[in-house]
């Protein structure tokens, strides 16, 4: 009902905004009937590497967090390669520039929010949602800590807190579910001061990304990493060197749990092969048993 | 075999080796105990690259895969009616029972969060390999000791003797073990067809479960037909697994061993090991996986190691000399089981490679400690248990007398 009436309010406006600006984007939003799937375009070109997004990140995400002066200063960070991990679902890392050497490359990490996510398949208990504006969330009252997540994310996303005893939690990026779903920017986006973030709708950013490709084809290389990939990402990037020099994993694009699932639901489609094992060994059973019954009758007879 | 009989062995439970066993196992469980109480992190070598480490590998996957023996011994004996096999059907099914056992209690020492161990129970996830291996062995362990209760009441019924005050429970223990004798009877059958179901889809469900890895997994192990593959070489592994704990038990009892039987058990094992191998080669020929064995290094010379271990008895056991000495069998036997090791092993831990890896996974001493200690206490419960219950054929004019 809920979803319905969100819907309907959502269409409604779509169509109100496409009669005043006749923008053909909105238009085909109508004809997909589809809640607005959201996404970030994160263009490696623009950022400067301040970290503002490291520290919203976890001042949104109630984890204690240093000044934000310091995030500035902090330059010696870079000489290491960081990942997301339990005190920080987003991280920036710093790649030589080939082009120059003053300007170094920055690339902001977190989630991906894949169209068709591993981690969602994986789940034994279904922890993990796709929500319907594109956020991959977790659910807390759910997991179990198996990290089946964790073997299945293709970006070695999700992280564990292995030094829990007790309630040891899944971390990552979870698009800022909590103030998207109120009108609000991802924290992330909202703080960062040179616009090497765009949140809007995936299809929006997508025709964004390409224009700039289009417009300064000398400062982009032609790969927009993201909309391919496993079948496509919420998250999507632009870079001028090669996406494999910025350590992003080189990836297929059919998505990560297609296989698996076919095969899953192969198995077990509509339990037709096991019964069917059961059947035929039922069968197995009942003749063996009734050929040595008949063998000792035989037997008895003889003697 | 007419003067064979199947009953609970009478030995002293104690022995030199059973003592070190013991020791082996209360160091495990004091590195259970450490895990429980300051966390994963704390015992293993894990981290958020390799969230999966020995304990998956080797207690769960290669655990599960060991333990097939009991649902090919229950194919053969129980529903394809083969009474020459007999006196291997009770120790498989021991096996099996303690085995999954074990299982569990490695998933359980495993997840982080092991107080929500029955969330699966409610909380579906239809299109999870791991959902599927979670329900199918929650409901083999279940099946598995039903299938154990007749040998419960065959030692305890109408032998029910509890000392002291307990003795006001007798006439109802003994009543509740006539109810299960008498139903159980009936509808064993329907048990026993549902273990080797519900063996055959986790087995293969337990291949499924990296696919979704992708290319996080070595070519050379990343298939699409993981769960056949899976599910052959447990069913190849099933009776050398049961030839390899005969052997084993013969020796520690000092019992002959049934080498008629486990020979007869045994020559089944080329065809079943060919197959595989044959799928194996199959699936390497049309991916063209054999260019990743042209290097050397830590996968090729695994994938080789792994191989060799099933094809050399493959070979070795069509030989007649082979499969009537219990020393040649028994070595047979072990490369065998050591190869379905090493596979699981291979294809849950050396092929997986994060793709930002900063160090290799080593298992810790910790995590080590806690495998192996998980098969000493399932070594000492297999001792309990055969002595308690009549579960190894044994000869029966035994000149002992009996000691206890």
């Amino acid at each position: 009902m809920e979803n319905s009436r969100r819907k309907f309010l959502q269409t409604s406006s779509i169509i109100a905004a496409s009669l005043y600006s006749g923008n053909e984007l909105i238009a085909s939003e109508i004809k997909q009937e589809k809640p607005i799937n959201y996404g970030v375009l994160v263009d490696t070109t623009i950022c400067v590497g301040c970290r503002n997004c490291e520290w919203s990140c976890k001042t949104a995400h109630n984890i204690p967090t240093d000044e934000l002066e310091n995030y500035h200063q902090n330059r010696d960070i870079f000489k290491e390669f960081r990942r997301p991990n339990p005190k920080a679902y987003t991280v920036v890392n710093e790649f030589e520039n080939p082009d120059s050497e003053l300007i170094p490359i920055n690339v902001k990490y977190q989630c991906m929010h894949c169209n068709q996510p591993a981690c969602v398949s994986a789940c034994i208990v279904g922890a993990f949602t796709k929500n319907d504006n594109g956020a991959v969330t977790w659910d807390t009252d759910k997991c179990i800590g198996c990290r089946y997540c964790m073997v299945a994310c293709p970006f070695q996303i999700p992280t564990f807190d292995f030094d829990k005893a007790l309630v040891p939690d899944i971390h990552k990026c979870d698009f800022c579910y909590d103030r998207t779903t109120k009108g609000l920017l991802p924290a992330c986006v909202e703080k960062c001061p040179v616009e090497a973030l765009l949140f809007g709708p995936k299809d929006e950013i997508l025709r964004v990304a390409k224009k700039r490709i289009q417009r300064h084809p000398d400062n982009y290389n032609k790969k927009i990493y993201g909309e391919k990939e496993v079948g496509g990402t919420s998250w999507i990037y632009l870079s001028k060197v090669d996406f494999s020099k910025l350590r992003f994993p080189k990836l297929k694009e059919k998505p990560a749990p297609g296989v698996s699932e076919a095969i899953q639901h192969g198995i077990f489609s509509y339990f037709i092969p096991p019964l069917a094992l059961y059947a035929w060994l039922g069968g197995v059973m009942w003749v063996s048993k009734r050929k040595k019954k008949l063998e000792e009758e035989l037997n008895m007879e003889e003697k | 075999m007419e003067n064979l009989e199947i009953k609970p062995i009478r030995q002293k439970f104690f022995t030199p080796g059973v003592l070190l066993i013991t020791l082996i196992a209360l160091n495990g469980l004091v590195f259970i105990l450490l895990r429980f109480l300051f966390g994963i992190g704390y015992v293993t070598n894990l981290n958020d690259q390799y969230p999966w480490g020995l304990w998956i590998g080797v207690d769960v996957a290669a655990g599960v895969a060991l333990a097939a023996g009991g649902f090919m011994t229950a194919a053969i004996g129980h529903i394809f009616h083969r009474e020459e096999y007999f006196c291997v059907v009770r120790p498989a099914l021991l096996t099996a029972m303690l085995g999954y056992t074990f299982v569990a209690f490695a998933v359980f020492i495993d997840i982080g969060r092991w107080y929500y161990i029955w969330h699966p129970l409610i909380m579906w996830n239809p299109n999870s390999a791991l959902f599927e291996v979670g329900i199918c062995v929650m409901t083999y362990v279940t099946v598995l000791y039903i299938e154990f209760m007749p040998i419960l009441t065959e030692r305890f019924l109408g032998k029910v003797n509890l000392p002291g005050i307990l003795k006001i429970f007798n006439n109802f223990l003994e009543f509740i073990l006539k109810l299960i004798d008498k139903t159980l009877n009936k509808v064993q059958f329907i048990f026993i067809i549902a273990g080797v179901v519900l063996s055959s889809l986790h087995q293969s469900s337990l291949g499924t479960l990296m696919i979704i890895a992708g290319d996080k997994m070595h070519p050379l192990w990343q298939t699409p037909v993981l769960p056949l593959l899976f599910l052959i070489s447990a069913v190849a592994v099933g009776f050398p697994m049961v030839v390899f704990e005969s052997l084993i038990a013969a020796r520690s009892f000092k019992l002959k061993p049934e080498i008629k039987t486990l020979a007869r058990l045994a020559s089944n094992v080329p065809l079943l090991l060919g197959i595989y191998i044959a799928f194996k080669i199959g699936d390497m020929a049309i991916r063209k996986t054999y260019v990743y064995l042209s290097e050397i290094n830590i996968y090729s010379i695994a994938y080789f190691i792994e191989m060799l271990l099933l094809i050399i008895p493959a070979i070795l056991l069509n030989f007649k000399k082979v499969l009537t000495t219990p020393l040649y069998l028994f070595i047979s036997a072990t490369m065998i089981v050591a190869g379905v090791l090493i596979n699981r092993i291979n294809n849950f831990i050396v092929a997986y490679t994060p793709p930002y890896k900063v160090n290799t996974y080593i298992p810790s001493f910790g995590e080590f400690s806690v495998t192996i200690g998980c098969i000493a206490l399932l070594i000492m419960l297999y001792r309990a248990f055969v002595m308690i219950f009549p579960i190894i054929a044994q000869p029966k004019d035994e000149l002992k007398p009996n000691i206890n």
